[in-house]
C-alpha cells in the first residue's frame, strides 16, 4: 500500500531531503497549468475534505469567486481538537514542506494571497516545527515575494502561523474565522459560506491539514493516479488515528475502504488480553458509536460508515473492550461537550448541561429508565437546532448509544420510580415506550 | 502594580502585528507573550495589551476570558496537566489524575502554597494514541505508567 501523506522517506521534514524526492515539483508543475485547470483536477480526483463532513475540495475551491476587489484568504484546519484524533500533528511533524507545497498550489488556484494554519495552542512542540518549516520556505523562497523568483511567476503568497489558545469549537470552520480576527470563537450563521464572507468579509476557502497534503501528489501523478486509490467514491489514503484498548495504538495511513477490523486486528494489533469489542467510535468522539457485533464488513470511507449507522468524521478510531463501562465513557463525552460548548446558541449551553447532570444523575445510582428516554428526548432538541455542528456533536453520542446499548444502560437505572419524577418526564415527551413501573 | 511590556517583547508583538491586516488580530499572539512575561493575565495586563495594539479593554477581556489556556490567576512553576478524555481514560487517565492530585495535595486548577506547581485536569490534547499522557507547562510525556508520572513528577524541581 503505498503512503501519500506520511510516505516512508527518513527525515522527510528536513528541506533537502523533501527537495531530493521531487520536492516543490508539483508547484513547478501547478504553476505553469491554469487555476480552471488545477480545480479541475482536484475536482477530478475525487479528493474529499479530512477534516469530517468528506466534502469535495476541488468543488469548496470553486465556489471562490473569480472576479472580487478584495482579498482572498486560505485557512488551513490544524485545531485537531476532537478527541480522538491527532493525525494532522504527525504531517507537521514529519511532512511540512508537502503541507506547505500544497498551501502554495492552494493559494495559485484560488487567487489567495494570505494563508493562514490554525494550529491548537496545546500542540506548543508543533507549532515551533510548523513555524520553523514556515521560516526555512521563506528562506528558500517557496514562500512570499521570493516565490516569483523560484518559479519564474507573477504570483506570490504569504504562510502565517496562528495559535489557538484551548477551544474545541475553533475546529469549526466559522468560529476559527473569529478566533483568527482576533474574537471570541463563535460559530457564524451560514449562509454566507466563507466562500462569500470569509476572513475579514472577504472570500476564503477552509481546508484541513490533511487535505491541503495530499494536493501536492495528485497534481505531480495527474488525477487519475489518485482517483483509483481506495474506494471509488472516497478515493485515496486516510490517516487513521487508532486508540483505546489496541496493542499498537497510533496512527496509520491506509487506503480508503479498508476493512474496519483489519485496521483494529492487523494494523493495531487487536484487544489486549485478546477480549471481545464491546464498542468501537469509528470517527472521534462525535461520531454515532457502534456495537462490536456491527462492525464486521464495515470499511473505513464515508458512504460505507454511513451505510453502516455511523460516520467517518476524523477518522479517529476508539475501540473499548468487553470491560468498559459505557455509562462512563459516555459521561465523560458528554462533560467534554459541556465544558466545550460557546454557549452562543441555548440549545447547546443548556442542553450539554442537561446531558451531563442526568448522566451524573445515573452515575450516582439516582437514575432511571425515563432519564434514558430523558436523555435522548433533550439530545433530539439540540440537534439540529444549533448555529454550528457541536450541537448535533454532543447530541449524536448519547442519542446513538442509548439507543445501542439500551441493555446495558437498563442495567445502571432503577425502573422503579417516584411518581412527581414520572409526572414530569410524562409531560415533557412524546416516547412511546411505556413510563416505568410507579414506586408506590 | 503597572505592567509594561519589554522592549523584546514589543517587537514580538510587532511582529505578530504585521502577520494580520488588523491589530486586533494580534490579540491571541498578545495575550501568550504577556502570559509569558507575567504569568497571569491580570486587568492591569489586559489594559496594557489593548493600549500597545490600539484596541479596546474588552476586547482583551473577551478573549482572555474564553480561551481556557490564558489564566487570570498565577499558576505554579510547573503547571501539570492531565487528560482524562475517552481514550486517555480508557487507558488509565483517570488514575493518574488521581496520583497527581494526591502527589501535591491539590484540586483542579489550585497552586500549592510555594507557586511551584498547579494541576490542571485538560481535554483531550490529541495524544490519544500515546494515552495516558501528562503535560508539564508545554511539554507532552506521553504512554505513561504511573511509575513514570512518578519519575517525572520528582524530577520537577
Amino acid at each position: 500500500m503505498e503512503r501519500i501523506v506520511l510516505p516512508e522517506i527518513e527525515n522527510l521534514h528536513d528541506i533537502n531531503v523533501y527537495l531530493a524526492n521531487n520536492g516543490f515539483e508539483a508547484a513547478r508543475k501547478a504553476f505553469k497549468l491554469s487555476t480552471d485547470d488545477i480545480i479541475d483536477q482536484v475536482k477530478k480526483s475525487g479528493l474529499r475534505g479530512r477534516g469530517g463532513a468528506a466534502f469535495s475540495t476541488g468543488l469548496k475551491w470553486s465556489f471562490m469567486p473569480k472576479t472580487t476587489d478584495k482579498p482572498k484568504y486560505l485557512c488551513i484546519n490544524g485545531d485537531e481538537s476532537e478527541p480522538g484524533s491527532f493525525k494532522d500533528r504527525q504531517i507537521f511533524e514529519y511532512n511540512p514542506f508537502q503541507l506547505i507545497e500544497g498551501i502554495i498550489i492552494a493559494c495559485y488556484a484560488i487567487g489567495a494571497k494570505t494563508a493562514y494554519i490554525y494550529i491548537r495552542g496545546e500542540y506548543h512542540r508543533w507549532v515551533k516545527l510548523m513555524q520553523k518549516a514556515v521560516e526555512t520556505a521563506y528562506e528558500k523562497g517557496f514562500a512570499g515575494e521570493k516565490m516569483k523568483e523560484t518559479f519564474g511567476i507573477d504570483f506570490f503568497c504569504d504562510i502565517h502561523v496562528h495559535k489557538g489558545a484551548g477551544a474545541y469549537i475553533c475546529g469549526e470552520e466559522s468560529s476559527q474565522m473569529n478566533s483568527i480576527e482576533g474574537l471570541r470563537g463563535y460559530p457564524r450563521v451560514k449562509p454566507p459560506f466563507p466562500a462569500q464572507r470569509g476572513l475579514w468579509g472577504c472570500p476564503t476557502t477552509i481546508n484541513n491539514v490533511e487535505t491541503i497534503t495530499n494536493v501536492p501528489p495528485i497534481i505531480l501523478k495527474g488525477w487519475e493516479w489518485f482517483s483509483k486509490i481506495g474506494a471509488q467514491r472516497h478515493p485515496g489514503t486516510i490517516l487513521f488515528g487508532i486508540s483505546g484498548h489496541v496493542n499498537r495504538p497510533g496512527v496509520y495511513e491506509v487506503n480508503s475502504g479498508t476493512l474496519l477490523t483489519e485496521l483494529i486486528y492487523d494494523y493495531a494489533g487487536g484487544v489486549p488480553g485478546q477480549k471481545k469489542i464491546k464498542c468501537v467510535i469509528p470517527g472521534g468522539s462525535s461520531m454515532p458509536p457502534l456495537r462490536g457485533d456491527q462492525l464486521e464488513g464495515v470499511r473505513m470511507d464515508a458512504e460505507s460508515l454511513k451505510e453502516a449507522g455511523s460516520a467517518i468524521g476524523t477518522g479517529g478510531i476508539m475501540v473499548m473492550d468487553e470491560d468498559t463501562n459505557l455509562l462512563d465513557v459516555l459521561l465523560r463525552i458528554s462533560k467534554f461537550y459541556h465544558h466545550e460548548s460557546c454557549g452562543q446558541c441555548t440549545p447547546c449551553r443548556e442542553g450539554t448541561g442537561w446531558l451531563e447532570k442526568t448522566l451524573k444523575r445515573i452515575k450516582n445510582g439516582q437514575g432511571t429508565s425515563q432519564d434514558l428516554d430523558l436523555l435522548i428526548d433533550v439530545a433530539n432538541n439540540i440537534e439540529g437546532n444549533t448555529i454550528c455542528a457541536l450541537g448535533d456533536a454532543a447530541a449524536w453520542p448519547v442519542k446513538f448509544m442509548i439507543t445501542r446499548f439500551r441493555d446495558e444502560f437498563e442495567k445502571y437505572v432503577n425502573n422503579e420510580v417516584s411518581l412527581p419524577v414520572a409526572n414530569k418526564v410524562h409531560s415533557m415527551r412524546n416516547s412511546e415506550v411505556p413510563l416505568a413501573a410507579v414506586k408506590k | 502594580m503597572s505592567f509594561k511590556f519589554t522592549e523584546e517583547n514589543l517587537k514580538r508583538i510587532e511582529q505578530s502585528r504585521k502577520k494580520y491586516p488588523t491589530a486586533l488580530a494580534a490579540v491571541m499572539d498578545t495575550v501568550y507573550i504577556a502570559q509569558e512575561q507575567n504569568g497571569y493575565i491580570s486587568t492591569e495586563v489586559m489594559a496594557e495589551i489593548a493600549d500597545v495594539l490600539g484596541i479596546d479593554k474588552v476586547n482583551v477581556l473577551s478573549v482572555v476570558t474564553f480561551y481556557t489556556m490564558y489564566h487570570t490567576k498565577l499558576m505554579g512553576k510547573y503547571h501539570v496537566q492531565v487528560c482524562t478524555n475517552v481514550s486517555c481514560m480508557l487507558r488509565g487517565g483517570y488514575e493518574i489524575w488521581e496520583q497527581v492530585k494526591n502527589k501535591f495535595g491539590l484540586d483542579n486548577m489550585q497552586t500549592s502554597a510555594d507557586g511551584k506547581f498547579s494541576v490542571e485536569e485538560v481535554e483531550c490534547m490529541g495524544a490519544c494514541g500515546f494515552a495516558p499522557m501528562i503535560a508539564v507547562n508545554e511539554d507532552f510525556y506521553e504512554n505513561l505508567t504511573k511509575e513514570k508520572v512518578e519519575e517525572i513528577l520528582d524530577s520537577l524541581k
